[in-house]
């Protein structure tokens, strides 16, 4: 085989199948990419070369390379615990824990066969847009190494674009599974609330995040999807359906037909009056991505959800509010590092002495805004008041898919990747990268982020939003998407590398 | 704000000419289930530090609660037992604050939507009945226990480090709050007695937990107050803690009464403060000021769903509640036909259920009270345990009775059987047949001893003889000394009188 990098996970399945190849090529074909170009790129933040191998050798012996996923490599976001793999969450305050369980995401894809290739950066404890929060290292877009990945999964988004992993998962509490995949040029999909196991991920904000799968293809993110998800006893939130048939969306929509589909373009989300802060290339390749949905046989029509120009600020309480009592438990006195336990100091002063040197800016930035936020007598003001905000959000979502249409779309992000530093003195801007995949978050339902061409010679990304279990939705307007434009858009960056 | 050692104290019932008491009772009840409240993990007591331990109640990242359906029932039957309303829609809240015992940074516990609300328990003293308003009954899950290491004292201060044992941490725990109970004036100390003791009983007889205090599986936080006779508004109340017995229950409001009495008496104001009580002085000592504690920042846990119990359980569970206390003990008074003091007497000595045991295992509700309440609880005195504790069962207590009352044993032998039951030697039945207690028959060994009380006492003989029948008692009592007291005494009156006359 040429370069096992520059397959995708379907066609590596079918080589490994066929007997072209084994996991272990696989495997060290990624390994040795990861060597040559990680350094530039930092998209991972731990790698076992010793350990993929082994575990690839294993499923070789096993002779089930090629059935489903295994034999396949992934990358997986530090958020999720990995056991006796080093997880930090992006913070120097879980530097050196190597966690005693798995995450259940992390089980189903081993009992899958996949090979775990390594652990991606990301912003750190998942608060960021860019992955410059990352406690460790910046990560680079492999379009534009002078530009980000996004985030917070962009050690993901960077090592799936920069054929550094065919598949990796994310995790996407506002965004950061789907905007990443769009300024990279990747499918990313946030699934429906409460359908994939967060039981292992590390919580930044519970009634929000969302793990999800990142891949070239549609296809493949929807395959990774359906090793992933499922009900978790462990995990009260999980929802007890069956996965939806995300394959079998991915293959109708391939198909490039989408008759009969009734498609929303949601006006406050980049459409008329409501363009500020979005680039014009990016409305440009979203209006061709429209009339590409429209050529396929698609009833598109505008919609209007006047709740979610709240979802900003709504989601800015929620958030940082419960992101303040989930990174309570990282006092030093159980895991990670532990500052200042010299003897002269009491317990009071060693857990604050570990929390100040182990969190970043922007970590303490949020603790303090949703501590704030969720104090007496503000409580009712701001996170009381988010929290119906949220509910009129849902009602939109409600309204509009009630009201006659099967799917809502948008730009993923207003902009393509920006300079690396750009953003990283204006909290504000930042946050506003998170536009246009917010209420999606907030109203708990599936969202994906397909490329659609390029602008400046940088990705842009359609957004497919759908009802809530109706995830096969997103991935099927996704394929036809992708069918309309040929081959996947990072095609062209292995071209342009080339 | 810590006072000194020795406190100005105002004589109890000179509180009350001035100032009119009130309490209120926060009570934590450890459920014995099977498994913590959130996690898979066992709840033995006393097992090796964090043994009984796992991602989810060591608060590890990434982990994720999940509610423990026994615990819940146990709740609801609790609130069911003390009258409540059983909420419809109930959530659990995150209660926020850092201590190296929180392994999460916060407690899961119930906020603003508690699972019972509204119900009360009526409690007795001295004949008068007092009713404690119930506020709510909630459910959380406990902290782990700090062991400070090196001090001389075992607390905090002068310890070299501490150590954390997570054992404890993620056991359920049902919180029932009282509304404030005014009214009492001198009983109040006793009412907050009888409520523990109460609420005790019930959940005893529920199942719900062992409710040792003495393990901590039954705690208590103790609200007193006091307000000038005739005030329209409450004082300033302070929480005592570490009150491990029901005695303590009553010794800590009265001592805060006392104590608050001399504060107010002196012009001073009462502090709202934590109050830490010792059980070797029966004192309070000034804890954490409540003034400026945390603000807990509660909010809804988004990591568990509502628990919404549908009204078809609840009613399922309301109709299984077993007899509870009150119930039961108007039932057993009147089948044995007891006075209210005679019942009080019963309950006061922890001998109701050990009675009713032992009339279920065969026994007179007299023979069963008269062993309960006189020997046996003599035998517990002088060993200093609890009737429950003596090394003796209802069973064996109603065969007892069951040896004397077909006259194999009288009572002065049954009470050397309990000496062999009590040291292990078995049931009464082989005790008395192994130290050959049986009262003896009309044997030779008799009839020789009753002829010789005759041949030993020809002068009360013939003062018997001579009409004076109550004399004869003199030489039964001859007879019952040369056999140890192994006779019958009615058998050796009949035998002397066939042959003195």
């Amino acid at each position: 085989m040429s370069d096992l990098t520059a397959l995708t996970a379907v066609e590596l399945q079918a080589a490994l199948s066929a007997g072209e190849t084994s996991a272990v090529e696989v495997t060290r074909a990624h390994l040795d990419r990861i060597a040559a170009e990680d350094g530039a790129l930092g998209a991972y933040l731990f790698v076992d070369d010793d350990a993929a191998l082994a575990r690839a050798a294993e499923i070789d012996a096993s002779g089930a390379a090629g059935t489903g996923l295994a034999g396949i490599p992934v990358a997986l976001k530090d958020v999720f615990v990995t056991e006796g793999v080093p997880t930090t969450s992006g913070s120097r305050i879980l530097e050196g824990w190597r966690p005693p369980y798995s995450a259940t995401v992390a089980t189903r894809l081993q009992e899958a066969g996949t090979v775990l290739l390594g652990k991606t950066n990301m912003d750190e404890f998942a608060m960021g847009s860019s992955t410059e929060n990352s406690a460790y290292r910046p990560t680079r877009n492999p379009w534009d190494h002078d530009r980000i990945p996004g985030g917070s999964s962009g050690g993901s988004s960077a090592a799936v674009a920069g054929r550094l992993a065919p598949l990796a998962l994310g995790t996407d509490t506002g965004g950061s599974i789907r905007q990443p995949a769009a300024v990279t040029g990747l499918v990313g999909h946030k699934p429906t609330y409460g359908s994939v196991s967060r039981y292992g991920l590390i919580a930044f904000s519970s009634s929000l995040d969302q793990a999800g799968p990142m891949a070239r293809t549609v296809m493949d993110a929807a395959l990774l999807h359906e090793a992933i998800g499922g009900h978790d006893p462990r995990d009260s939130t999980s929802i007890d359906a069956p996965v939806p048939t995300v394959v079998e969306a991915a293959r109708r929509g391939a198909t490039g037909d989408l008759a009969g589909l009734r498609v929303g373009v949601v006006r406050e989300l980049g459409g008329e009056g409501a363009r500020e802060g979005y680039e014009q290339g990016v409305l440009d390749r979203f209006a061709e991505a429209v009339a590409l949905l429209e050529a396929a046989g698609a009833e598109v029509r505008e919609v209007t959800c006047p709740s979610f120009g709240l979802a900003l600020p709504a989601y800015y309480l929620i958030a940082p509010s419960e992101a303040s009592s989930n990174l309570a438990r990282f006092e030093g006195m159980r895991f990670g590092i532990r500052v200042g336990d010299d003897g002269s100091r009491d317990v009071d002063e060693v857990m604050a002495l570990t929390r100040e040197q182990g969190f970043g800016p922007e970590v303490k930035r949020r603790i303090i805004l949703g501590t704030y936020a969720l104090s007496a007598g503000y409580y009712d003001a701001y996170y009381g008041q988010a929290q119906k905000v949220r509910t009129l959000i849902t009602r939109d979502f409600t309204a509009a898919f009630d009201g006659g249409v099967d799917v809502l779309v948008s730009p993923t992000s207003p902009t393509v990747a920006w300079s690396i530093g750009a953003r990283v003195d204006d909290p504000l801007a930042m946050y506003a990268a998170d536009l246009c995949t917010l209420p999606a978050s907030l109203a708990g339902v599936p969202a994906i982020s397909v490329p659609c061409g390029l602008s400046d010679g940088l990705p842009v990304g359609l957004q497919v939003m759908a009802p809530a279990l109706a995830d096969d939705r997103c991935y099927r307007v996704a394929a036809a998407v992708e069918a309309a434009q040929g081959a996947p858009l990072t095609d062209r960056l292995a071209e342009r590398a080339a | 704000m810590s006072e000194t050692r020795s406190e100005t104290l105002v004589e109890f019932d000179d509180v009350l000419t001035r100032y009119e008491p009130v309490i209120g009772l926060e009570t934590h009840v450890e459920l014995g289930t099977e498994s913590k409240m959130f996690c898979g993990c066992a709840t033995t007591f006393g097992a090796e530090p964090n043994t009984q331990t796992c991602p989810v109640c060591l608060g590890l990242p990434g982990s994720l609660p999940v509610a423990n359906a026994a615990a819940v029932e146990s709740t609801i039957r609790i609130g069911l037992a003390l009258g409540c309303r059983i909420a419809s829609w109930s959530r659990f809240a995150r209660k926020n604050y850092f201590y190296p015992d929180i392994p999460k940074g916060f407690q899961t516990s119930q906020y603003d939507e508690p699972l019972c609300t509204a119900g009360h328990l009526d409690v007795e003293v001295d004949g008068e009945t007092y009713r404690v308003e119930i506020e709510r009954v909630h459910l959380e899950e406990d902290t782990g226990k700090n062991l400070h290491v090196g001090g001389a004292t075992g607390r905090i201060h002068g310890a070299d480090h501490s150590l954390v044992d997570f054992n404890r941490a993620g056991i359920p725990l049902v919180e029932i709050v009282t509304r404030p109970v005014a009214g009492a004036g001198a009983k109040a100390p006793e009412v907050a007695r009888a409520y523990v003791t109460e609420l005790r009983e019930i959940i005893q007889a529920l199942g719900a937990s062992d409710v040792r205090m003495e393990q901590g599986s039954l705690r208590c936080d103790v609200n007193t107050s006091l307000a000038p006779i005739g005030s329209l508004e409450w004082g300033t109340r302070t929480e005592t803690k570490n009150v491990n017995s029901l005695r303590s229950v009553e010794r800590s409001v009265r001592y805060e009464m006392r104590r608050q009495a001399a504060v107010l008496d002196a012009g001073g104001r009462v502090v709202q403060e934590t109050r830490h009580f010792h059980e070797d002085t029966g004192s309070t000592s000034s804890g954490r000021s409540k003034e400026e504690a945390t603000d807990y920042r509660y909010f809804p846990e988004p990591d568990l769903v509502p628990l919404a119990p549908d009204a078809e359980w609840i009613e399922k569970l309301a109709a299984g509640l077993p007899e509870l206390p009150a119930a039961r003990r108007r039932r057993l008074q009147e089948e044995w036909g007891l006075s209210a003091t005679e019942l009080t007497w019963l309950v006061n000595a922890g001998a109701l259920g050990l009675v009713e045991q032992t009339v279920a295992a065969g026994a007179t509700p007299a023979d069963a009270r008269k062993w309960w309440l006189g020997e046996l609880a003599r035998r517990a005195n002088d060993a200093g345990v609890e009737l429950a504790d003596l090394a003796v069962t209802p069973a064996q207590v109603a065969e007892l009775t069951a040896l004397v009352a077909e006259g194999t044993i009288n009572d002065k032998l049954a009470r050397q059987a309990l000496d062999g039951v009590l040291a292990g030697e078995g049931d009464p039945r082989a005790v008395v047949e192994a130290r050959g207690l049986a009262v003896m028959g009309e044997s030779d060994e008799l009839v020789a001893a009753v002829e010789a009380a005759i041949a030993g006492a020809p002068d009360v003989v013939e003062k018997v003889r001579g009409g004076k029948v109550q004399a004869l008692g003199a030489l039964v009592g001859a007879v019952m000394k040369t056999t140890r007291g192994q006779a019958d005494a009615a058998t050796v009156r009949r035998m002397l009188e066939e042959r003195v006359r």
